[in-house]
């Protein structure tokens, strides 16, 4: 039920998200959903890719340093308060969430957000209690 | 004005015999006391019945700052423990100083060449000395302490830091005297402005920077900031501390070396050649009376050039130019020393830090800043922004520890800092010395 993500180090200076993203459009690697946390140093793309270990070869061949993080894939009711009734579950079991972003995809009817969390096992199965839908890595890459 | 007109005026001729009988006693006195000269001039085939002339200076060996780690604490000193009443030391590599020994004598010349240096400033019994040099195992503060109080001027021993209470300080005790590095003393400036503080109105005439290189933009600007005469110092803690070299107020044309008690030598840093007065290359100093720790041609690793010409102040004594870099690797930050090798040694304390780093040092307002610029390898890599940035914090904390110098630690890309095939570039200085070649 966790989806891999493949995390880049970059440094924050012009062009180097326009360079990771240009080695993985000429490996034929397409990229599912991503995120940049920045500061004024640094920041970390994060990205959900079709071919993870494509991927991972293609940026460490071209000197980008690459971490992979499991991460879980949550859909969400798009509809108003569909991400506060998911979040409200979690913060009720004090399960931290330490990033989320979005998925460019829908499925069917509904969002799919992307969870980091601290505890990952945990998280996973509280959510199922709650009958909230976690996707697996194959049908999040295929999305 | 001239403190100790013997000493400072003599006719070339006589320093020099004065120079000689100090050699030949010094020679004598390490080769029988400090086991490493003894070695090192056996190796040199020289004997202290050898040196009969200054010319024979040449066939002594350098000593380097390495010796001295190497004979790590005490190993160099030609006093018993006895007879040394105090320690200074300066920073060393990853925690370990270099530390130096003071007889009663020595404190007592080091009191003379202050007092001499102030005087040189035109400073005299009735100013009032606000010492800004951190007091402590840097020689600093205590230095110009001793000297001030040696000359009969009234000292106060601020040390460094808390800016805003000094300025209380010189507002309220009005000093006419200040001695801190040329950073601060701009740093000084700033925060005064902002306070409010009309610094033509206070009571500063004349200062005494050092320990760290300035040029002589720097000096305008103090000088019309702070409305004093600004003058250069020079002075390292193996050879005494401050007092070396002092620049006198009525030239500013060279620092005066006091080579009644320092023997000053240039040399190509490349072939050891001694090189004639006016060429540029690396002082090297012959403590001529020091006790404790008498040091034959000293490698100091600065860059500078010698001039004999006497000096409208009518000093007779040599004069070294403004330094003009350095003939080794060394980073003087804020005062500080720091070697590339102390910051990869903090480095190689952190798993999965790649061995590639580069310092960056620039110069933001006033303050000499370091950026230590270290690659990020997949050991050290987090998808998380607040475990990255708890990396590059415990890093500046533990180069705080070790060296006393606060740095900015940067994490880039593998591979970004430039490799080479001989020597790696270790070190961007940004800072622009004006008057500064090498």
């Amino acid at each position: 039920m966790k989806v891999e993500q493949i995390s880049v180090f970059l440094e924050n200076k012009a062009g180097r998200l326009a360079e990771v993203t240009r080695i993985l459009g000429e490996a034929g690697v397409n990229i599912r959903a991503l995120s940049l946390a920045d500061t004024t140093d640094f920041g970390i793309l994060r990205l959900i890719v079709d071919k993870y270990d494509l991927a991972r070869e293609v940026l460490k061949g071209k000197g980008f340093t690459v971490g992979k993080t499991e991460v879980v894939a949550i859909e969400v009711p798009d509809r108003p308060g569909g991400l506060a009734s998911v979040l409200a579950v979690l913060s009720r079991a004090g399960i931290n969430v330490e990033y989320m972003y979005a998925f460019v995809q829908h499925s069917g009817k509904n969002a799919v957000i992307i969870f980091r969390f601290d505890n990952l096992e945990e998280a996973i199965k509280l959510l199922r209690q709650e009958g909230i839908h976690i996707y697996s890595g194959e049908e999040v890459y295929r999305l | 004005m001239i403190y100790d007109i013997e000493n400072e005026t003599r006719p070339r001729e006589d320093l020099e015999a004065l120079q000689l009988k100090r050699l030949q006693a010094l020679v004598e006195r390490v080769y029988h006391l400090v086991p490493f000269y003894r070695r090192r001039l056996d190796e040199a085939g020289v004997k202290p019945e050898n040196i009969r002339t200054l010319a024979d200076l040449e066939r002594l060996p350098c000593t380097t700052k390495q010796d001295l780690r190497d004979n790590y604490p005490f190993g160099m000193f030609a006093a018993p423990m006895d007879q040394i009443v105090r320690l200074h030391a300066s920073s060393g590599t990853t925690g370990k100083p270099t530390p130096v020994g003071y007889t009663a004598r020595d404190i007592n010349t080091w009191s003379e060449i202050i007092a001499r240096t102030l005087a040189a400033g035109g400073v005299h019994r009735g100013d009032i000395v606000h010492v800004a040099y951190g007091y402590g195992l840097f020689t600093g503060g205590l230095g110009f302490h001793y000297g001030v109080e040696r000359l009969g001027a009234t000292v106060i021993p601020v040390s460094g830091g808390q800016t805003r209470r000094q300025i209380m300080l010189i507002q309220d005790f009005s000093p006419t005297v200040i001695c801190c590095t040329p950073s601060f003393a701009l740093y000084l400036a700033e925060v005064g402005q902002e306070m409010g503080v009309d610094f033509a109105r206070t009571s500063l005439r004349v200062g005494f920077h050092g320990a760290e290189p300035w040029s002589e933009a720097m000096r305008q600007e103090i000088e019309q900031r702070l409305k004093i005469d600004a003058l250069d110092i020079y002075g390292l803690s193996e050879i005494i501390g401050p007092g070396v070299g002092i620049e006198c107020v009525e030239a500013k044309q060279g620092l005066h070396i006091f080579e009644d008690h320092f023997l000053p030598e240039i040399i190509n840093p490349a072939t050891l050649e001694r090189l004639p007065p006016g060429d540029a290359g690396e002082l090297l100093i012959t403590t001529l009376t020091k006790e404790a720790l008498p040091l034959l041609r000293y490698r100091t690793r600065d860059v500078t050039s010698l001039t004999l010409t006497p000096c409208v102040c009518g000093r007779t004594i040599g004069r070294i130019s403004r330094l003009q870099g350095r003939s080794d690797d060394m980073l003087i930050i804020r005062g500080v020393n720091v070697f590339p090798s102390q910051i990869e040694a903090v480095l190689m304390e952190f798993p999965g830090l790649a061995p590639h780093y580069q310092l960056i040092v620039e110069r933001e307002g006033h303050l000499d800043t370091l950026e230590v610029q270290v690659e990020v390898d997949e050991a050290a890599f987090s998808d998380e922004v607040k475990q990255l940035q708890q990396l590059a914090k415990r890093i500046e904390r533990q180069i705080k520890d070790y060296l006393t110098v606060s740095v900015k630690v940067r994490l880039v890309e593998p591979r970004t800092i430039p490799r080479s095939e001989g020597k790696a570039q270790r070190v961007i200085d940004r800072r622009r010395l004006e008057g500064a070649k090498a």
